[in-house]
């Protein structure tokens, strides 16, 4: 067992007072930025960045900080949902189906700790599946080609056109914006300029956070704007604190499985924490529920849904460390945090940066058990938060997505051109364009196009060798499944519902 | 019709970044493919989809209206002005100046508001520049003119 003497390596990594902090500060914040209706992991990971990149924290040390946050986010969102029935974030959704009946009945101390026990088992079950699969998948990788990652990356994104949003030819549309966005600036390939109108700004490209932060931060304070008129009221955190031993019992083969399904599709680049919980409280319903109770506050649709999406967040750290190819929105900032140090993820990362992978796992169940002992007994302190006014609240983070974009390169000109792109997001999203898939083609553009001329050159042009190895058949084979599976299950569906 | 309207200036827009893309031209190449494929390859996936969604389009979103209209344009400007004067005023001033004005469309009170965004300028430019170590503009207003 390599792993095992590299994870305890990792926990030496992870075991630095700096590294503890790290994991112990960002866990607070994110688990405060997921109970916010309104900001979501991606944001929370994309304003930090800067900051920590600005502070010159050491890789390992920022991508931990920056993990705790995306993974401490998936934990609050669930606060919410079940004192205010509006998800915190979006993985939280199904969350609130169960959760928000449970808590009218004064019952929201055991759905808040219950589900807090679920995202526990569900992270730990992930981590370690983290710990065992992704090293032989690093090395199996490693015989890929660059025809390979290109036909990879279609498949990443047919996965997200054919799960994400109802419009598929939306999705797609978002995500070959994003890839032309990656063109603009100077050609690796070549040394040429493009689309950069001779302007010195635009000659290193657009930069990663300007991006992120004006298609996620200022489109969401816009679309804040409009739901800030619909007034909800904070149920009181009442009843017992804790679940008990029968509640546990009920929850935990639910728990289980719904974890393991939520790796598994965690695992698939593009679909993440969403899609999960959204699929395991439907298996659930029809595995377990006789008696009709989902829906009205039944313990196990609150437990089910919130194991789901946070195996599916650890899960999507796999495709991540071990392809570069990101298989969740919030992975794809990570991405992005890692390129601005340097460090290109692939299947080299493991060999090269053994103590930045493995410190990031280890750190990964340190911050899980950090999270738990936060979710349980100091919950009520996260709740009072669900109290602070959006007047104060925007503007807040206005400012601090502000700092972080002016971090980066100190220019008025950064910070237009995010303002710029936040509009465009805004009206992309009122016509029902998703983001994630944008975000995930301009991280993605520059390897594509990269693999893309690197494969074409081998052969002198030739489209042949896109289809020549068995390992590219297969990837176009699943690529065609994922854009077929919506056709598929609409058919299956039956035709009363 | 917003689907359509979107599609059809983004035909134009994929027009224009084809053009743009065939005068890219590599003085040296290595390669067989060069510079110029993979956005003309873009630009024509993206006509495509485009095309689509003029013959297929949804249900009209809706877009804000009468008051909330205005309070959405105020935003923008809001946000645009704070982009462009966040240098010039500093960011302390600039960061109260603009809590006040959004503080306001959340609507939050005048005091409220004034003290909100004094204690976000003021706490929030220690705490990045001295604490954080995250240089930000105190104004070049002040400084040389």
């Amino acid at each position: 067992m390599d792993s095992l003497g590299h994870l305890a390596n990792g926990f030496v990594v992870a075991a630095k007072p700096i590294n503890l902090l790290v994991a112990l500060l960002g866990s607070f914040i994110g688990t405060v930025v997921g109970l916010l209706p309104g900001l979501g992991p991606i944001n929370g990971v994309a304003i930090l960045l800067p900051i920590a990149f600005a502070m010159k924290l050491p890789p390992e040390t920022a991508l931990i900080l920056l993990t705790a946050v995306y993974i401490g986010c998936e934990y609050g969102g669930r606060i919410s949902s079940i004192l205010l029935n509006i998800p915190g974030d979006a993985g939280a959704l199904m969350t609130a189906l169960d959760g928000y009946p449970m808590a009218k009945k004064g019952l929201a101390g055991v759905a808040l700790s219950i589900s807090a026990w679920s995202s526990f088992v569900g992270s730990v079950l992930a981590t370690l599946g983290l710990a065992l699969f992704a090293p032989i998948l690093a090395k199996w990788a490693l015989a890929f080609g660059p025809a390979e990652y290109f036909v990879l990356m279609v498949f990443a994104i047919c996965c997200l056109a054919g799960m994400v949003g109802e419009r598929p030819v939306k999705t797609l549309l978002s995500a070959l914006i994003g890839l032309l966005l990656a063109t603009v600036g100077i050609d690796s390939g070549s040394g040429v300029y493009r689309f950069t109108f001779d302007d010195v700004h635009l000659s290193d490209g657009i930069q990663f956070i300007v991006v992120v932060i004006g298609l996620f931060s200022v489109s969401e304070m816009l679309v804040m704007l409009e739901q800030s008129h619909a007034g909800q009221v904070v149920i009181k955190n009442t009843g017992r604190a804790m679940f008990n031993l029968k509640e546990m019992a009920d929850t935990w083969w639910g728990t289980v499985r719904s974890s393991i399904i939520g790796f598994v599709i965690g695992v698939l680049p593009g679909a993440g924490a969403t899609i999960a919980s959204a699929i395991t409280y439907m298996v659930e319903k029809n595995l377990t529920d006789r008696e009709g109770t989902f829906g009205t506050g039944d313990v196990r649709g609150v437990a089910a849904p919130e194991a789901a999406n946070n195996a599916a967040a650890h899960g999507a750290f796999i495709p991540m460390l071990t392809l570069g190819v990101p298989g969740s929105g919030t992975t794809a900032v990570l991405v992005g945090a890692l390129t601005l140090y340097n460090i290109t993820p692939g299947p080299l990362l493991f060999e090269q940066q053994p103590d930045l992978v493995w410190g990031l796992i280890a750190s990964m169940f340190i911050g899980n058990v950090m999270l738990l002992v936060m979710n349980i007994p100091m919950v009520g302190i996260f709740a009072r938060m669900l109290h602070v006014p959006s007047w104060f609240l925007v503007p807040a983070i206005a400012a601090v997505s502000f700092v972080g974009v002016y971090a980066v390169h100190a220019t008025t000109f950064d910070l237009v051109l995010m303002v710029a792109l936040g509009i465009f997001g805004w009206g992309l999203r009122k016509l029902g364009f998703p983001m994630a898939p944008l975000i995930l083609g301009f991280v993605l553009g520059d390897m594509m196009e990269q693999n893309l001329r690197r494969a074409l050159s081998i052969t002198d042009g030739h489209l042949g060798i896109l289809v020549q190895s068995p390992v590219t058949w297969v990837l176009w084979t699943l690529a065609a499944g994922a854009l077929a599976m919506p056709l598929v299950l609409r058919r299956l569906k039956p035709a009363g519902k | 019709m917003s689907d359509r309207i979107f599609s059809v200036v983004w035909l134009a827009f994929c027009a224009s970044v084809a053009w743009l893309a065939w005068q890219i031209d590599a003085p040296f190449s290595y390669e067989p493919i060069g510079p110029r494929a993979f956005p003309l390859l873009l630009a024509g996936a993206m006509a495509l989809s485009a095309g689509w969604l003029i013959l297929k389009p949804d249900r009209e979103p809706d877009w804000p209206r009468g008051a909330l209209r205005a309070k959405t344009i105020v935003l923008l400007v809001a946000f645009l002005a704070y982009a462009s004067l966040f240098e010039w005023l500093g960011f302390p001033l600039a960061t109260t100046l603009v809590t006040i004005a959004v503080g306001r469309l959340f609507e939050g009170g005048w005091k409220s508001v004034i003290a909100g965004g004094v204690g976000l300028g003021i706490g929030l430019w220690y705490f990045f520049d001295k604490l954080l170590d995250v240089t930000l503009p105190l104004g070049r207003l002040w400084a040389g003119a």
